[in-house]
């Protein structure tokens, strides 16, 4: 039997590709560097993430670690990829931009900015996995409040 | 095989498309579908008797009681208690066991004594004892489970005999494992010393046939949802001397004998325990809903799950990857396979599954503590009811097995 459109536009191989083979995968020690746990209670998706920001106020290095669904661990594993060397201001703004690629709703400003993350457009389909996809974004909000950021 | 597919015509909403596909209903442990006599019970209910019950003298309210205390008498037959008073009617089995939970610790727990539970408790379970120990100072433990998702009874034996224990909640079959308990025999270890006994049924009633003298448990609680009844109704059973040395629950309506300004004189169980107007279509739609399974059979019920699950069984454990939990012999098992997928997280793998129509359960199914044991983030869950197929499993393993191919 044919597997639905939908279904693949979610599970995109490049989805999957991050979610066996994550980037930037384990922890970050030292001045400088923030940890933030997230996770999903209902479902039990749990993220943890660490950024470290350099004297510039530019992401220096961000790694992670977490357990769940393909979509909440491609998700993260793709955001550290674009993350790395971002300001505040880039932060914020990629932010947002996902946020309205996931859900729909606003609409992108930075196309470029985003890259492969646009791949992720197919969870729009999936209301219900919006949170899984925004998981380890949610934490980098939460971390940037932390350092005073937000 | 016991063959119940005619039954499946009783069922209006199993024959639909999900997704482009037939609909394959395969969450009947967290609710179960409702056959056309119990949705039309509730309509005529709606349309002839609706009127509230035991403070009317005219004829709709006189017969609306009639209906209501005839399926009172009806659950104890089917059952097995002793009095009609010792069903309460409440909107479920989490219900049930908060108002033994709140109402029998206040009376009967105190500071520094015990209650025992297992870890295979559903969070209703857990988290109701939990709170009633917080409030008066006594502690918690539990009875762990085994690597083959069985209670470790030597633990059991060594709370009773050595800890202050003055009740003990235990799951009659669980949620997540499927596993049976012996909930007869741990009843009797509990007797022996005194100990009060509440067993979670929410799995049992209407899968297999229920005796609760014959288990010998002091309460049982079960949700009417599970066995074909409607939603937000459910029964606590409760030894009579028992339920009559509680205080009452909830205040209000119905509840009372006498009422001044100042003090109120209570009515004996089961009414101490029902304030307010109760769901009485709810209660018309379980009375319905038993009538249906004694129509089925309890037996042909039993048979027809264990049948299913071994058949299940067989063909799950061939998946590559892939790992059930809970006893392996069907025999001391309930109608469900929870297993887990080395190349698929279960959120991941039941999306796949309802895009070909397929409804399946993944998470932690309320036993979060009993997913950390078995070091699952979650696992899949397949649980069947009499209406459920042989070909219905044969799609699942199909769909499983498209699953495997595109998530490896």
């Amino acid at each position: 039997m044919a597997l639905s459109e939908d279904l693949r536009d979610l599970y995109q191989q490049v989805i999957l590709d991050h979610s066996r083979s994550p980037r930037n995968h384990g922890q970050l020690q030292g001045e400088g560097c923030v940890h933030v746990h997230g996770d999903n209670p209902t479902c039990g998706d749990e993220i943890d993430v660490w950024l470290k920001f350099g004297t510039d106020g530019k992401v220096e290095d961000i790694k992670f670690e977490g357990q769940g669904c393909a979509i909440s661990q491609a998700s993260a594993s793709m955001m550290t990829v674009k993350m790395k060397g971002a300001d505040a201001e880039k932060l914020k703004a990629l932010i947002q931009d996902f946020r309205s690629v996931v859900t729909g709703e606003g609409s992108v400003q930075d196309e470029d900015s985003l890259g492969e993350l646009i791949l992720l457009e197919g969870v729009q389909k999936f209301p219900q996995r919006v949170k899984c996809a925004t998981l380890a974004w949610r934490a980098v909000e939460q971390a940037m409040q932390q350092k005073g950021e937000a | 095989m016991t063959d119940l597919s005619h039954l499946r015509a009783d069922f209006p909403i199993l024959h639909q498309q999900v997704c482009g596909n037939p609909l394959v209903y395969f969450d009947n442990a967290a609710t179960s579908q409702k056959p056309r006599q119990v949705i039309e019970a509730l309509v005529h209910y709606y349309e002839h008797d609706n009127a509230n019950v035991h403070r009317g003298l005219h004829e709709l309210s006189n017969r609306s009681t009639a209906n209501f205390e005839a399926v009172r008498r009806k659950v104890a037959r089917f059952i097995g208690a002793e009095h009609e008073e010792e069903i309460i009617f409440t909107r479920g089995s989490t219900e049930g066991i908060n108002l033994v939970a709140q109402a029998w610790s206040a009376q009967h727990l105190k500071a520094g004594d015990v209650v025992v539970t297992t870890g295979m408790e559903h969070h209703s379970d857990l988290v109701s004892w939990q709170l009633a120990v917080e409030r008066c100072g006594a502690t918690l433990k539990h009875v762990p489970v085994l690597d083959d998702g069985t209670l470790d009874i030597t633990v059991l034996d060594s709370l009773l005999a050595s800890e202050p224990v003055k009740l003990l909640a235990c799951v009659h079959i669980s949620n997540s494992l499927g596993t049976i308990n012996a909930v007869k025999e741990i009843c009797a270890k509990a007797r022996a010393r005194g100990i009060t006994t509440l067993i979670d049924g929410a799995q049992v009633v209407g899968h297999i046939p229920v005796n609760v003298q014959d288990i010998g448990c002091d309460f049982y609680v079960f949700s009417g949802h599970k066995m074909c009844a409607p939603t937000g109704i459910g029964v606590l059973y409760g030894k009579l001397d028992i339920l009559n040395s509680m205080q009452p629950w909830h205040g209000g309506g119905e509840m009372i004998e006498t009422v001044t300004l100042e003090r109120s004189t209570y009515k004996a169980a089961p009414h101490r325990f029902e304030a307010g107007t109760p769901d009485i279509a709810g209660v018309i739609g379980l009375g319905a809903a038993i009538d249906y399974l004694e129509s089925v059979g309890l037996d042909n019920i039993q048979a027809h799950g264990r049948e299913l699950t071994l058949y299940a069984m067989e063909k799950l454990n061939a998946l590559p990857g892939l790992r059930l939990l809970g006893p392996p012999a069907p025999a001391d098992r309930a109608s469900l396979a929870a297993f887990t997928l080395a190349c698929a997280h279960p959120h991941d793998l039941v999306e796949f599954a309802n895009t070909q129509g397929l409804a399946l359960r993944g998470g932690h199914h309320c036993t979060q503590p009993l997913m950390k044991r078995f070091k699952a983030p979650g696992t899949t869950r397949a649980s069947f009811y009499f209406y459920n197929t042989q070909a219905e499993v044969d799609r699942m393993i199909d769909i499983l097995q498209q699953a495997i191919a595109f998530f490896s």
